[in-house]
């Protein structure tokens, strides 16, 4: 339960950590933000990254700002600052219900919102938020910023579109209209462990039909993602339990579960459905 | 006049002794423990489940800087395997465990090089460079598999157990029902707060060997010790420090224990080791792990006339201290509270495989008995259509048969039921719990769709193995009191107890006494803690002691005083006369200084255990959608003869039962399919939180005081786990509607959902 050996680093502007990035990041080097994925997994010596690059100290990285009607949350932002709603309307109190979630109060009060992005863990309930609400990742390395939408972002189990030397500074939610409602629900064996199957689902009515569906997924498969047969079971539909069985059928049709030692593929699918009908229902309330 | 005896201190919820240290963070647990000068020891585990060792290359360990040796078993060659406890046992000791592999790596975890470096950190990294060839072989992962090959010409089958009384085939002939199951418990074991801990010392110039952290059985790790090292038992001394929980598994004699003491000697320099949580849950023991293929011959009423139970015991890689106790104990006690009059039969497969050696959990053979008798209970009510409770009344051993003896053998002595009534302690929980509305109140919930339902078991627990204990008090000038115990406190309140019996024996404050435990420097025999015995052997033993010491007080202080002893009671410390008042008195202190020394011993001799007894209820919710299980409520009833301190009693029967909850819904040791474990750490292994268990509600009764000890005395570690898997697995099967269900712990959302949805 000791670290193997790694040489510490302490940037303290965004041009000096992706210039210590680009040095050392082909040396296995690692960004350290709240730590609390990476340095179990270095206790474990699973990973033995022989650099750390600590951006805690980077002030211009704890922004959380809404600008151009997105919300910026900095690449130090705690999960703990989404216990309070950041955001005016339906996203503030979104990331408020699924903050509770996530772990245990001192994981977040040190975890960051980016850093679990990064890690791309399929249980984590921001990877989820970011593909339901289609976040874009502001990447940043020596060569300079791309914005990477979240569809493109996730691409396998810990895997994204990040590059080596690249620094996830930010990521941008899109607002949501007054009336847009979401609905969340988890499931774990206890309360603040990884999930198994987890969705997070928002619309709008219109005429007492459900437009602008978004039904995301995640724990269950390899990356979070929408789950287009589900929206589309909802879309011009009323709100009613006919319409939500048939999405949550539809969801746990279309994905292609996990398998493994010790959660079944056929165990997971018949959560998302439990999943996906619970979170419409909660969306409806 | 004076009034005597002023103060009971026996049966009140006094405050714990032990607590200022802890709570305000000055405890000394094993990973406090430091001497000037000591190394860190790493041990270096196999990655295989199975497989011959063929090679073990150290150089570039041994080269890193700081490391000062690094060990295989070929450096050690004069040191045995990991002895019995109770002795050596010929047939058994090819199944013990090296204390560093030798020739065979037989589980992941399996301890195969040590490193020993100036501080942890380098040890760790040195293990790292420990590289090993390992020809592989294929893992035996299930007890109930066909037995393979040990070594040469022995098989993994170590022994078969039996114990069993009258005619089991007449029996079943003339049965009117014949009801069988099959039913398993998982493998899971007590996960302590504090990781074990190990540090040796050697004083060349005194030749004294010190082992420090240890826990639970001082004096006979201290004798383990010297006779696998060849030493005087007086050249070798165990202390134990604070200790953040037991549960069986913590302080029985491990490998690393052996190692700390041989480098400390060999090394010159002390020596510390502390295990990291995932070498605690690969390396030590696991335990529970059992197969019943159980069958009943039951009378049209109910009644069970016989029962025939195979066993098969998953023993893991070797046999450990314990040897094969954890399966002769579950053959011994299945019977529980029942009367089973015609015949009863169990055989068990003792069998090893490539997993975690085991031995005892908290309840070791009944957490696991319990399930399956109860689950045999229930499902011999539903064949017969009766009711379940009526079936345990039907069948229980009633108080006009006590003292009740059964040809069945625990711990190596036959079973006498010592008291109790069964049938009243039930009936006060059904009244308590309003049965009959509790029902009915469930059944309407079930009706609006809820899955919700009521379980219940019935089961007697035993404690206070003897066969002896002794204990010495000692008074200093000053009246303190020291009870100098080989006793061992693994957080239960050891201390407190022993201080309350001998408090209210000798006439003084229990604040004013000190309680010595786990230290073989200071007492040279001692039982520790364990099977449920601290407090009816050492308070017994604690008793006699300070009644021994307030005769010698009285006799000095009549001297003094000079007063007939008649005349004379020892009230908070002070010796006064009870036929005046305003009388000369005299302090314990003042008398101990007067007479030079006040001490005195007192013995405890016991030929057979205690046996409590009481039952479980739980109330659950399942959600068919996840398969999850919500427990909404759980009561027990205990009857424990004589509460010392009915609090800490009510502390250690809830933690039990938090630990039961964890084996019956939460706790898995799993394997894949090459032998690798899959619960490693606390994010795979589920231990229950705050969050999982409820309040426990507890009805502790004292109708039953055991006529064994004058105390009456019966012990309260192992009741609050026992009857959990039973009450949980009737509970779930009430709820979804599916009697007999539950056929194996733990009752996982994922195992539950299938049997859920394959019913639909």
């Amino acid at each position: 339960m000791k670290p193997a050996p790694f040489q510490y680093h302490a940037p303290r502007t965004i041009e000096e950590a992706v210039a210590t990035l680009a040095r050392v990041a082909p040396d296995d080097g690692r960004v350290l933000a709240g730590g609390q994925s990476l340095v179990p997994t270095m206790a474990f010596r699973l990973a033995r990254p022989r650099h750390l690059v600590d951006i805690n100290g980077v002030a211009a990285l704890s922004r959380l700002v809404v600008e151009n009607g997105k919300l910026c949350i900095g690449a130090t932002v705690r999960h703990a600052a989404f216990e309070r709603p950041v955001a005016k309307g339906p996203l503030g109190e979104l990331l408020r219900e699924v903050v509770r979630h996530i772990a245990h109060k001192p994981i977040r009060a040190r975890g960051t919102f980016c850093g679990s992005i990064a890690h791309a863990d399929p249980a984590s309930e921001w990877c989820l938020v970011a593909a339901a609400l289609g976040a874009e990742m502001v990447a940043r390395s020596a060569r300079g910023e791309r914005v990477i939408p979240a569809k493109d972002f996730f691409s396998g189990i810990m895997t994204t579109a990040l590059q080596e030397g690249e620094l996830l500074t930010e990521v941008r939610l899109p607002l949501l209209s007054a009336d847009t409602r979401f609905g969340f629900c988890e499931f774990n064996r206890r309360a603040g462990d990884f999930a198994i199957a987890m969705a997070l689902v928002t619309f709008r009515l219109k005429n007492s039909a459900i437009i602008e569906p978004r039904v995301a997924i995640s724990g269950a498969e390899a990356t979070p993602r929408r789950i287009a047969q589900a929206e589309t079971a909802l879309d011009s539909h009323a709100p009613d339990a006919k319409t939500f069985a048939a999405a949550a059928d539809a969801a746990a049709k279309a994905i292609d579960p996990l398998d493994d030692e010790n959660t079944s593929a056929d165990y997971r699918r018949g959560l998302v459905r439990t999943v996906v009908l619970r979170a419409l229902e909660r969306a409806a309330t | 006049m004076n009034e005597t005896r002023a103060v009971k201190w026996i049966g009140q919820s006094v405050e714990r002794l032990e607590d200022p240290p802890l709570v305000t963070g000055r405890g000394r647990f094993a990973g406090d423990i430091n001497f000037p000068n000591q190394l860190h020891m790493r041990i270096v585990r196999s990655n295989h489940a199975h497989g011959r060792i063929l090679s073990i290359d150290t150089d570039a360990a041994r080269k890193l800087p700081g490391v000062v040796a690094v060990w295989t078993s070929a450096d050690i060659p004069e040191v045995p395997p990991i002895d019995f406890r109770e002795g050596p046992i010929e047939k058994l000791a090819p199944y013990r465990q090296p204390v560093l592999a030798t020739g065979m790596v037989r589980y992941v975890g399996d301890p195969v090089a040590a490193v020993f470096a100036e501080d942890a950190y380098v040890a760790e990294d040195a293990a790292d460079l420990v590289t090993m060839e390992i020809q592989e072989l294929p893992p035996l992962l299930s007890a109930k598999d066909a037995p393979a090959e040990f070594s040469p010409g022995r098989h993994t089958e170590a022994d078969i157990l039996r114990q069993g009384y009258g005619d089991i085939d007449a029996a079943f002939q003339k049965a009117h029902t014949i009801v069988e199951l099959q039913l398993s418990v998982g493998r899971h074991s007590g996960v302590p707060l504090e990781t074990r801990g190990a540090i040796g010392r050697y004083d060349a110039a005194r030749d004294m060997l010190q082992l420090h952290g240890a826990a639970k059985v001082p004096h006979r790790n201290q004798e383990l010790i010297a006779r696998m090292l060849k030493r005087k038992l007086t050249s070798v001394n165990v202390f134990e420090s604070h200790v953040g929980g037991g549960f069986g598994i913590r302080g029985e004699l491990y490998p690393e224990d052996i190692l700390v003491c041989v480098a400390a000697m060999r090394l010159g320099r002390p020596v510390k080791w502390i295990e990291d949580r995932r070498e605690h849950l690969i390396a030590a023991n696991h335990s529970r792990n059992q197969h019943h293929k159980v069958r009943a011959a039951v009378a049209a009423d109910g009644e069970i006339l016989a029962i025939d139970d195979l066993i098969f015991h998953d023993q893991g890689a070797y046999v450990r201290t314990h040897a094969t106790r954890v399966a002769m104990m579950t053959c011994g006690v299945l019977p529980g509270p029942y009367r089973v009059p015609l015949a009863y039969r169990a055989v068990c497969h003792f069998r090893l495989t490539n997993k975690t050696p085991a031995a005892t959990y908290r309840a070791p053979g009944r957490f696991e008995t319990s399930f399956v008798r109860e689950r045999l209970v229930d499902a011999i009510a539903h064949k017969l259509k009766l009711d379940p409770i009526e079936v345990r009344k039907r069948n229980a051993v009633t108080v006009a048969e006590m003292p009740f003896k059964r040809p069945l053998e625990a711990l190596g002595e036959e079973i006498h039921f010592d008291s109790g009534d069964y049938h009243k302690l039930l009936d006060r929980m059904l009244k308590e719990v309003e049965w009959e509305k509790l029902n009915a109140d469930l059944a309407r919930r079930r009706a609006n769709g809820e899955m919700v339902g009521v379980g219940f078991a019935m089961f007697v627990e035993k404690a206070g193995l003897g066969p002896k204990d002794g204990v010495n008090i000692l008074v200093d000038s000053t009246g303190a009191i020291e009870v100098v115990t080989g006793g061992a406190s693994l957080g239960q309140g050891f201390e407190t107890v022993m201080a309350q019996v001998a408090a209210e024996m000798l006439g003084v404050d229990y604040q004013r006494v000190s309680v010595i435990h786990g230290q073989t420097d200071r007492i040279s025999h001692g039982i520790g803690a364990h099977a449920s015995r601290a407090t009816v052997m050492t308070a017994s033993a604690t008793r006699v002691a300070a009644l021994n010491l307030r005769e010698k007080a009285l006799a000095a202080a009549a001297e003094l005083l000079q007063a007939p002893v008649s005349a004379l009671d020892i009230v908070n410390g002070e010796v006064v006369r009870t036929d005046r008042a305003g009388g000369p008195s005299i302090s314990l202190g003042q008398v101990a200084a007067a007479h030079g020394k006040l001490e005195a011993e007192g013995w405890h001799h016991a030929e057979h255990q205690v046996y409590p007894y009481g039952n479980h209820l739980a109330v659950v919710k399942v959600d068919p959608g996840t398969g999850g299980v919500t427990v909404e409520r759980y009561v027990i009833a205990y009857d424990i003869g004589r509460a010392i301190n009915p609090t800490l009693v009510k502390g250690q029967i809830a933690g039990g039962c938090a630990q039961g909850l964890g084996g019956a819904l939460l706790e898995e040791f799993t394997y894949n399919d090459n032998g690798d474990p899959l619960s490693v750490t606390f994010a795979d292994y589920l231990l229950p939180t705050v969050r999982e268990v409820p309040d426990i509600e507890i009805i502790l009764t004292e109708d039953a005081p055991s006529p064994l000890n004058p105390l009456g005395i019966k012990g309260a570690g192992e009741s609050g786990i026992n009857g959990v898997g039973a009450a949980i697995a009737s509970a779930i099967d009430n709820a979804i509607g599916i009697p007999g269900a539950v056929t194996q712990l733990p009752v996982t959302p994922q195992r539950l959902k299938a049997i859920i949805d394959a019913k639909r």
